[in-house]
């Protein structure tokens, strides 16, 4: 395990608004090729948590490390630089360009010629461009204004666009909410295959625990800003004080999930 | 003492009627979501209905019924408009609410004209208020006593309004969620008909109460509407407190600053709302805005190079102006010449608005300091033309560069109002520092040398930069660096994780576009042979905005076409008829409510659907399927 190089490691996040413990001292690490849930009810604090990881928030106190840099109350953007790749809850994505010239745009600033004011970007890049989307099966979509796709393939866009830094690592903040039940498990097979290929770090936040059971390694959960378990599936599944929390939801789900499994 | 307290009560007074019309502008800011331009046309309409009501009505009576009188008539017309007009627009850009309501101003300032003609009326004294009270030794007018104590109790009034009635419930609740208020059920249309109307009498009623004050004259609008601009950005759009509290302000600076600072009284007031605008960019008593919808946003056609064959149309174009000295008089010439620095300044524009999503109001402004640029460098250094023209917008490019920078920093409305703001600066510096610039009178004298003197000479020169223009900011649109404009315009939020700076992507587009715009104003000195502080003035920066627009915001070089359309109907209107604004002011208004996507926008969509409509039944199938699935 140790050979396994720590990709994100937090300790002792904390972060109140006023008088409330949004987060409160939550610590977790995070390896390459490992596919990571963040869980827990509404008001958690998964968001907050997410947004100090992704440079959107500062965190009043607390360490996070991705690939060895300090990043606590960086900029997004400089938090790209370092190597980490991003999807977004409601998927953000340039409507008035091509799905190509999407990703050619990350490509481009990958490269480093945002201020390159004389080359011709319809042709920058064109292959790697068509090679990112054939990845997530998007390349019969190359030419298609973006703003015209369904929820479903921007999704899948966006997952080109966080891959085109060659990220070590992904945040992921609900990726399949949404979408039709088929859609999610598809995206998450998706995901989990190209990064256990290109052993890319993933964590992400979802609701959906279809999802998670089937395609976390480990889960974290969350509840009034504090980490209360954390483990393999099985071991957050068989979780007293989780099921308490998530009450009959948790619970019922279980049932049904194993009958379904037995089935 | 005396004085500076005499002095204090005076700004207090002005800051009655400022505090009227803001409020009414933020009242209907909150709730519409518009900010509407015409406001000081309202203001103004108020002023010399009341005048005419005054003059005609006898008595005490008489004078406060005509006030008041005046102010509802206003507001009537002001149902009208937006029954008419604002109805259709409540669902476009900003920036085109802002141009159409411009349309409005223009043509209300022609209308003024015709009705009550083109001299200042200077109206009654308010009756029973007409001596001056004295206060150790100085005078103080008892009628600005009356102003100092109606603001405070309008601002009670108001606040009565919205906190104990129902409507005023309803409107707060629409100021802060208007989705909401429609949901639950509210009629939403006649909601923002009465906010509207409410705000429009606010005006009036601040237009009526000036008249014993001040005459009453035709270019009053825009001398408040700027005011007013400033007021609600400092209190902050939407807050009636902050109208309030930055009327005051603004009065006082105003009061104040003409004693401290004669040279730059203008100035001092803008500074203040930068820095407000740069430490609490949503204003003192406001709250951070939602993000702007997008300008453009209308199509989602992605952008593409020209084909060969558009190439060599866009040549055959240029070969056929180049023609035009084989067949055209020197009218037409130097005609020619004045549409072709006119394309140059509405790309610039362009580039900024559409492909940067940044729609500044005061682009005029480095128009106007690469015209002054050459001056300088022509009369007081001597330079010869060509250093002259290649150094000369060096001075919109500083600039730019200065407040581009705090520019940047906002979007949407709040960018448009401190572009204009910045203008103003520039424009306030021109004609007030008469020791450099020549204040009013300009600089005479900026004459071409022999090489470019002649008309055709000179027009070819103007052709062939502006061509250069148009090709070179096309480049830079399907560059690298204009595809991380776009992008930063499309989703900022993406756009930042995917490591782009988008504010200092568009600081330099704001420099790229201020450069060339003051190449066009270059140019423009030398074609006129002078400068004025008019080269930088409101009008000239919605000038731009009409011809990018009439262009098509979401086309690559619609403006070129705008440019040349708006510049000959100016040209040709101004030399046909004396109600050019009246026209020019109906004309934006039809644009903006029947062709939002200009003409060239609304010749490629006819084009492409004609183009889909031959293969719609496979793609019509196709689409289904991928439904289905």
């Amino acid at each position: 395990m140790s050979m396994v190089p720590t990709l994100l490691s937090v300790e002792g996040l904390t972060k109140s608004y006023g008088g409330v413990h949004a987060v409160r001292g939550v610590s977790f690490e995070l390896r390459a090729g490992e596919i990571l849930a963040l869980i827990g009810p509404n008001g958690a604090g998964k968001s907050t948590c997410f947004d100090m990881l992704n440079g959107q928030n500062i965190p009043d106190s607390g360490r996070i490390t991705i690939l060895g840099e300090d990043t606590a109350g960086k900029k997004p953007r400089a938090i790209w630089r370092l190597g980490v790749g991003r999807t977004f809850q409601i998927t953000a994505t340039f409507p008035t360009m091509t799905v190509r010239e999407n990703v050619q745009v990350a490509l481009v600033s990958h490269r480093h010629q945002l201020f390159n004011v004389w080359s011709s970007t319809p042709n920058f890049a064109r292959e790697e461009a068509g090679r990112l989307l054939d990845l997530v099966g998007m390349g019969a979509y190359a030419e298609r204004p973006c703003g015209e796709l369904a929820y479903g393939d921007l999704k899948r866009l966006e997952l080109a666009v966080a891959l085109a830094n060659q990220p070590k690592l992904l945040l992921m903040d609900e990726p399949t909410a949404g979408m039709a039940p088929r859609e999610r498990i598809e995206l998450m097979r998706l995901t989990a295959s190209i990064a256990r290929e290109q052993s890319i770090g993933v964590l992400f936040t979802e609701h959906d625990m279809d999802v998670v059971f089937e395609h976390a390694d480990r889960i974290l959960v969350l509840n009034r800003g504090s980490l209360i378990a954390e483990g393999s599936p099985e071991e957050v599944r068989g979780n007293a004080q989780v099921r308490a929390i998530y009450l009959g939801e948790g619970l019922v789900y279980d049932a049904r999930h194993r009958d379904g499994a037995h089935a | 003492m005396a004085f500076y307290v005499v002095q204090f009560l005076t700004g207090l007074a002005s800051a009655a009627s400022l505090f009227l019309v803001a409020s009414g502008l933020s009242i209907i800011f909150g709730v519409t979501r518009i900010v509407n331009f015409a406001h000081g046309a309202f203001y103004m309409l108020g002023a010399y209905i009341a005048f005419t009501l005054t003059e005609r009505l006898e008595g005490a009576l008489g004078f406060w019924g005509g006030i008041v009188a005046a102010a509802l008539v206003v507001a009537v017309v002001g149902v009208l408009v937006e029954m008419m007009l604002l109805r259709r627009i409540y669902h476009s850009p900003e920036l085109f609410q802002l141009l159409a309501t411009f349309g409005l101003t223009l043509m209300v300032q022609d209308i003024v004209v015709l009705i009550w003609g083109p001299s200042d009326l200077v109206g009654r004294r308010a009756p029973g208020f007409k001596g001056a009270v004295d206060f150790f030794g100085q005078n103080i007018p008892s009628y600005d006593l009356f102003l100092i104590v109606l603001g405070p109790v309008v601002l009670g009034i108001l606040w009565l309004l919205f906190q104990r009635t129902r409507w005023g419930v309803l409107v707060r609740a629409a100021t802060q969620d208007r989705d909401m208020v429609a949901a639950l059920g509210v009629n939403q249309k006649w909601l923002f008909t009465s906010v509207f109307a409410v705000g429009v009498f606010l005006a009036a009623l601040g237009g009526a109460l000036q008249i014993p004050r001040d005459a009453v004259h035709h270019a009053m609008d825009l001398r408040i509407i700027v005011d007013v601009f400033v007021v609600v950005v400092i209190g902050g759009l939407g807050s009636i407190t902050g109208a309030f509290v930055a009327a005051v302000l603004v009065s006082e600076l105003n009061a104040f600053g003409i004693l401290i600072f004669p040279k730059i009284s203008i100035i001092l007031v803008f500074l203040v709302m930068a820095v407000v605008l740069i430490v609490r960019p949503w204003g003192l008593f406001g709250k951070p805005e939602a993000p702007a919808r997008r300008t453009p946003g209308l199509t989602v056609n992605p952008w593409r190079p020209w084909t060969s064959n558009e190439r060599l149309a866009a040549i055959a174009a240029l070969i056929v102006a180049a023609a035009l000295p084989l067949f055209g008089g020197n009218y037409a010439l130097t005609v020619g010449s004045e549409i072709a620095i006119f394309v140059i300044f509405a790309v610039s524009l362009h580039f900024l608005m559409s492909v940067g999503g940044l729609a500044s109001f005061g682009h005029a402004a480095y128009f106007g300091l690469g015209a002054y640029g050459v001056a300088f460098l022509a009369k007081l250094a001597g330079l010869p033309m060509i250093v002259c023209l290649a150094l000369g917008p060096l001075l919109g490019l500083v600039g730019a560069a200065v407040f581009g920078f705090f520019a940047v920093q906002l979007s949407g409305v709040y960018f448009a109002m401190l572009t204009l703001a910045f203008a103003q600066i520039v424009w306030s510096i021109a004609f007030q520092w008469v020791a450099v610039t020549g204040g009013d009178n300009g600089i005479l004298g900026v004459w071409p040398e022999k090489w470019a003197a002649s008309p055709s000479h000179f027009y070819w020169l103007s052709l062939g930069i502006a061509a250069l223009a148009v090709l070179i900011l096309r480049i830079i649109v399907f560059s690298p660096f204009g595809f991380a404009l776009r992008a930063t315009r499309d989703s900022p939020l993406r756009s930042e994780a995917v490591g782009i700076n988008g504010k200092r992507i568009q600081w330099t587009a704001f420099v790229i576009a201020g450069t060339v715009a003051g190449l066009a104003g270059a140019l423009f000195a030398y074609l006129k042979g002078s400068v004025f502080p008019d080269n930088m003035g409101i009008s000239l920066s919605v000038d731009a905005l009409v011809m990018v627009l009439l262009g098509g915001v979401e086309t690559v070089s619609g403006a070129v076409v705008g440019a040349i359309v708006y510049k000959a109907l100016n040209i040709w209107l101004v030399s046909q008829t004396d109600w050019s604004k009246l026209v020019l002011g109906a004309f934006i208004v039809l644009i903006v409510v029947a062709f939002p996507k200009g003409i060239v926008g609304t010749l490629q969509s006819i084009l492409s659907r004609r183009r889909k409509s031959s293969s719609s039944n496979s793609s019509l199938l196709t689409s289904r399927i991928e439904t289905a699935e």
